[in-house]
């Protein structure tokens, strides 16, 4: 089975580099729309949970612990089985429902991430602010936001990478991602390491470089304090 | 000034405030002693509403801070407070730090507010720091700074919360020294302080709290040469030594 593994692997990779690299560019592309909107979601999430009134913060809690207590395979199928039912009217591709679940699934991670990056700021910065006569709402975004964005950055950089690992699920509903491709030149070449190979390598080379550049950023965040 | 009247504060089933009604009058200097847990200050951040009482009422400029539609906000402008940790604003300059409040809640242009943070910085030395970050200050620069932040808005009353508790021991002068001079000036203070000679020189009334109630007050000369309860006796005879 491996003697042709050389071979096999230059045929593959020489007929499907463009696929691989097409593919790769759209579990990017997907990985960001996801990471992107889930954290506009998420942080109105965060807001939600954090509000004092119950209608609100009850609800985005529930909503945060559904997410991330149930398979995200699972979410995919309900979502993308789902929502061209109840929305016909919107006429949504394979892709964009694919989407919506991934953001969805996405903004209860980033909404603990934003929650986490506002609790770790010091309660007496606000309690100064407070006190000079600032508001709650100019506490917030004067004083503990642009605090805790330097706490939430570099989480959100991690909450990427994941999301480009779990952008693989949607290859279930052959949207075109990198995992995607893996089952055309497997089909269509009936070779299964060599592409699995390829395939987790370029994942690797996706996330590595990504998690490097998040820690070089985190850094440069840390020396500014 | 400030009238607090049957003011009531439990952590949940724990009682901290036992009902205080007290009146601190404009021009007078408070210092609250007394030992820990006994609820100073719990005492002196209610009177700003950072802790909401449980019941009672705290009276400032004749309004009812805790009742419904008062605008605390607005009141908070005119008591400044000082924080034992300091808790100044890293993520701005030192002049920024002095400026946010004013011009944010248009108490001053930000050209006014500019020339005041200079003016406060002079005052404490810091004038060659006004761009930089407070983390470059050492702990008694950033609690002068703090001062100067809540004098920034022209409070009516000074709120300090055990001023130097985080200090060490050679910045604990300056940062009073800054206190003494406001004071010296006229300004209303209340000051939960373990600093006992600072407390007897700069007081006009002292208050002895124990288990949420202000046990014994008077001046200071009553209250440290001639106190009449055995408890403020003998929490006095384990602070002066």
């Amino acid at each position: 089975m491996f003697t042709n593994f050389w071979p096999n692997l230059a045929k593959v990779w020489g007929r499907y580099w463009g696929l691989f690299l097409e593919g790769a560019g759209l579990t990017l592309l997907l990985s960001f729309i996801t990471v992107l909107f889930g954290t506009v979601l998420g942080s109105l999430l965060a807001l939600a949970r954090r509000s004092r009134l119950k209608v609100i913060s009850v609800p985005a809690s529930g909503y945060v612990e559904v997410i991330r207590g149930t398979p995200l395979l699972l979410q995919l199928y309900l979502i993308t089985f789902l929502l061209p039912e109840v929305l016909p009217m919107l006429n949504l591709s394979k892709f964009a429902s694919v989407t919506v679940a991934l953001v969805l699934n996405s903004a209860a991670y980033v909404c603990e991430i934003v929650r986490a990056g506002i609790q770790a700021v010091d309660p007496g910065q606000a309690e100064a602010a407070r006190t000079l006569g600032l508001n709650a709402r100019q506490t917030m975004t004067r004083i503990v936001l642009p605090q805790a964005v330097k706490n939430i950055l570099p989480a959100l950089g991690n909450e990427f990478v994941t999301v480009i690992k779990e952008t693989s699920l949607a290859s279930t509903f052959f949207v075109g991602d990198l995992m995607t491709v893996y089952k055309t030149a497997q089909g269509a070449t009936f070779t299964v390491i060599e592409p699995f190979l390829i395939v987790g390598v370029i994942y690797f080379v996706l996330t590595f470089s990504l998690s490097k550049l998040i820690n070089a950023f985190e850094r440069r965040l840390k020396a500014s304090d | 000034m400030i009238e607090t009247v049957n003011l009531v504060k439990n952590f949940g089933s724990l009682g901290v405030l036992d009902g205080i009604s007290e009146t601190i009058h404009k021009g007078e200097v408070i210092s609250i002693i007394g030992p820990s847990g006994s609820g100073k200050s719990t005492f002196l951040r209610c009177l700003n509403l950072l802790e909401v009482p449980t019941s009672g009422q705290v009276i400032f400029d004749g309004v009812s801070l805790t009742d419904k539609g008062v605008d605390i906000n607005l009141h908070r402008q005119k008591m400044g407070m000082v924080f034992q940790h300091f808790n100044v604003f890293p993520h701005l300059t030192v002049k920024e730090n002095i400026t946010l409040a004013p011009v944010l809640l248009k108490k001053l242009s930000p050209a006014q507010a500019d020339k005041r943070a200079d003016e406060l910085l002079q005052r404490i030395g810091l004038q060659d720091k006004a761009n930089e970050h407070p983390r470059r200050l050492s702990g008694g620069q950033k609690q002068r700074l703090a001062i100067v932040r809540a004098l920034a808005m022209s409070p009516e009353v000074m709120l300090f919360d055990e001023p130097t508790s985080a200090l060490d021991p050679e910045m604990v002068g300056e940062v009073l020294q800054v206190i003494k001079d406001l004071v010296g000036q006229g300004m209303t203070c209340v000051i939960v302080t373990h600093e006992m000679g600072f407390a007897r020189e700069v007081s006009s009334r002292v208050f002895f709290m124990d288990e949420g109630r202000i046990h014994e007050q008077g001046s200071p000369a009553d209250l440290f040469d001639r106190p009449k309860s055995p408890r403020t006796k003998a929490f006095l005879s384990k602070v002066l030594y």
